[in-house]
């Protein structure tokens, strides 16, 4: 293994490959994230513990390494999440706001390339996603939601895994700039 | 600032979105407040959380500076207003007591009004405003004077009793002379015992009540009532208590008096400014004047004495009053007597009586003669109370027969002139059966 097979690096500006997306791909993916984390987990309980829109948000702002377009992509993201909810809309709008700023800004310093980086840093958003959301719900909505450490850090895990495997898969429809 | 944008631009544009989301969903969200039943959106919320604490603000600094301004820097105002505060409390406080004087002088009113309504005919209420100055002169000033009508001499009184009477009017007061001045003098007498004197003050002003002989009953605590008899007080006013009784000089007694009206205290009197003797016929109504009993008792003429017995004539001396009526001879009519007349007799005090004992004729009638008698058409003068006992013949049958005595005589003798005390016919006296003038008695 070479130095350049090393999942995370820090590099320069010049040296980290900055992608774009097709509109299709930038509006169908978010559009089909949506649709199956509202549908699947009506078929697939389990599914329910599982963010895809948040997967997403973190791979479109990592791959774009721009955080005025990841906090877009997250916001918009969270919206349309939060349509498809019964609570306020914002929620998931300002929570994963906060993640795709975060992850481009972290894309823009980092190369999180491998699969071990990409599920470090899903689990650290993850967590940061749900820490913005339940201090958004329980402080601005008023909202009565209990956090475990456990389970939360389980899902967290769980997206993860299933991040790793999505970037996989989405990676493919990364256009160089 | 464009440099700040520029740097911090994505971090600028972050919060720009975050806020906006956050904005979004505060106009979503609804908060149910303990105070409103209904939920209330949280942008509505936040909304006046933003704004109320800058009007609270502002309105803190608005007080503050008002009160710092008004409380402080304005210090001058508040005193000015604190002085007139508390002249308007004293002069609250004046006419609070102002007021309680006006309850409680409506109160005496309303007595002595009470007390005008009673008995007296045209009281003048007045106040009193002054006094004399002196221990010396027991005078007090009153502000009614002779422009209300007042003059000198006019009594002055309370509900209590009788206070002074005018001494000076003038147009707007009048002085008046208390009842304990040394100077003054009213008619007074006992309630009870009828026993008159003179009611005089000392130079201490305590009063005492004179021409009282010591072989009169007088205890403390009889009553005293004016007399009528100074022609100023009506009579049966109350004057005042018999306090103390000791022997005085000349065989009187010097009964010390404690007057019914305070006269230390007097603020509100009434001047009698015209009298009214109701007090009199009310006395008269419980009570039989002597002379009116006499008037019953005393035998008459009768209309028609019995067949058979004589009249006898009472003559006097000539120069002595004889009341000679014409009238129409009767039978039985003294020989000696002329038949168109028959002479009256007047009655007569003192010897008058002994020698209508000791006469023995028969008289047909004796009269006490007033200036009025009717029965008999007839005058009597003055004179006939002067008339000499000694020519004056009484028959004895007559004054026997109606039970008098000669003190009786003499009290109905001596009644008042002016009162009506003809004495009317009594048929049911019994005519004397013979009359036998005596030569002394007969002029004739």
């Amino acid at each position: 293994m070479t130095l350049t097979s090393v999942p995370i690096t820090y590099t320069s500006g010049e040296q980290i490959e900055v992608y774009r997306f097709s509109l299709p791909v930038t509006v169908g993916v978010p559009v089909i994230a949506l649709f199956l984390q509202a549908y699947l987990p009506r078929r697939l309980p389990f599914f329910s513990i599982f963010d895809l829109p948040l997967l997403v948000t973190i791979f479109f702002a990592m791959a774009r390494r721009n955080p005025i377009s990841g906090l877009f992509t997250g916001a918009a993201i969270g919206l349309a999440q939060d349509m498809l909810g019964a609570y306020p809309i914002g929620i998931y709008g300002i929570a994963k706001t906060v993640v795709g700023y975060g992850a481009s800004s972290l894309g823009a310093k980092l190369d999180v390339e491998n699969a071990g980086a990409r599920l470090l840093v899903t689990l650290g958003f993850y967590l940061v996603h749900a820490a913005v959301y339940f201090t958004v719900a329980r402080g601005m909505a008023n909202l009565t939601l209990n956090w475990s450490w456990r389970i939360g850090i389980l899902s967290g895990l769980a997206n993860g895994v299933l991040g790793v495997g999505l970037y996989f898969l989405l990676d493919k429809f990364k256009q160089r700039t | 600032m464009e440099s700040f944008l520029g740097r911090y631009r994505n971090l600028t544009i972050l919060v720009g979105v975050l806020f906006l989301q956050v904005l979004g969903l505060a106009v979503q969200v609804k908060r149910a407040d303990a105070g409103d039943p209904e939920n209330t959106r949280l942008i509505r919320i936040w909304a006046v959380d933003a704004i109320t604490p800058f009007e609270r603000g502002l309105v803190w600094v608005q007080t503050g500076a008002g009160n710092l301004w008004h409380n402080y820097f304005y210090l001058r105002g508040v005193r000015a207003e604190n002085r007139e505060l508390k002249q308007e409390i004293e002069r609250m406080r004046l006419e609070q007591v102002r007021l309680n004087e006006d309850a409680e002088q409506a109160h005496r009113l309303q007595k002595l009004l009470g007390f005008k309504e009673q008995a007296i005919g045209k009281p003048l209420p007045a106040q009193v405003i002054g006094t004399s100055g002196s221990d010396l002169s027991q005078c007090i000033y009153i502000d009614k004077g002779s422009d209300d009508g007042i003059k000198a001499d006019m009594a002055v009184i309370t509900a209590d009793g009788i206070v002074g009477k005018v001494l000076h009017a003038y147009p707007t007061t009048s002085q008046v002379l208390m009842i304990n001045d040394q100077t003054s003098g009213v008619g007074a007498m006992l309630e009870k015992s009828r026993l008159q004197g003179v009611l005089k003050g000392t130079p201490e002003g305590s009063i005492v009540l004179e021409r009282v002989m010591s072989d009169e009953k007088v205890s403390p605590g009889d009553a005293l009532i004016s007399s009528g008899g100074d022609q100023i007080f009506p009579k049966g006013l109350p004057v005042g208590t018999v306090s103390q009784v000791s022997p005085g000089h000349e065989n009187f007694l010097n009964i010390q008096v404690k007057p019914a009206a305070d006269l230390s205290r007097l603020e509100e009197v009434l001047v009698i400014t015209e009298k009214q003797e109701q007090n009199l016929a009310t006395e008269n109504n419980g009570r039989v004047r002597a002379a009116d009993i006499l008037a019953e008792r005393l035998p008459s003429v009768p209309d028609k004495p019995p067949q058979g017995s004589t009249t006898g004539v009472a003559a006097s001396k000539p120069g002595t009053t004889t009341a000679q009526a014409p009238v129409k001879p009767q039978g039985g009519v003294a020989s000696s007597a002329k038949p168109e007349s028959v002479k009256q007799t007047v009655a007569v005090p003192g010897d008058a009586m002994a020698n209508a004992n000791k006469s023995a004729a028969n008289v047909t009638a004796v009269r006490t003669v007033s200036s009025q008698a009717t029965p008999i058409t007839g005058q009597a003068t003055e004179s006939q109370t002067k008339a000499s006992p000694a020519k004056a013949v009484a028959p004895k049958p007559s004054l026997s027969a109606a039970g008098l005595n000669s003190g009786t005589a003499k009290a109905a003798g001596s009644s008042n002139p002016g009162q009506n005390t003809a004495l009317r016919p009594k048929p049911a006296t019994p005519p004397a059966k013979s009359v036998q003038p005596t030569s002394q008695d007969d002029p004739h």
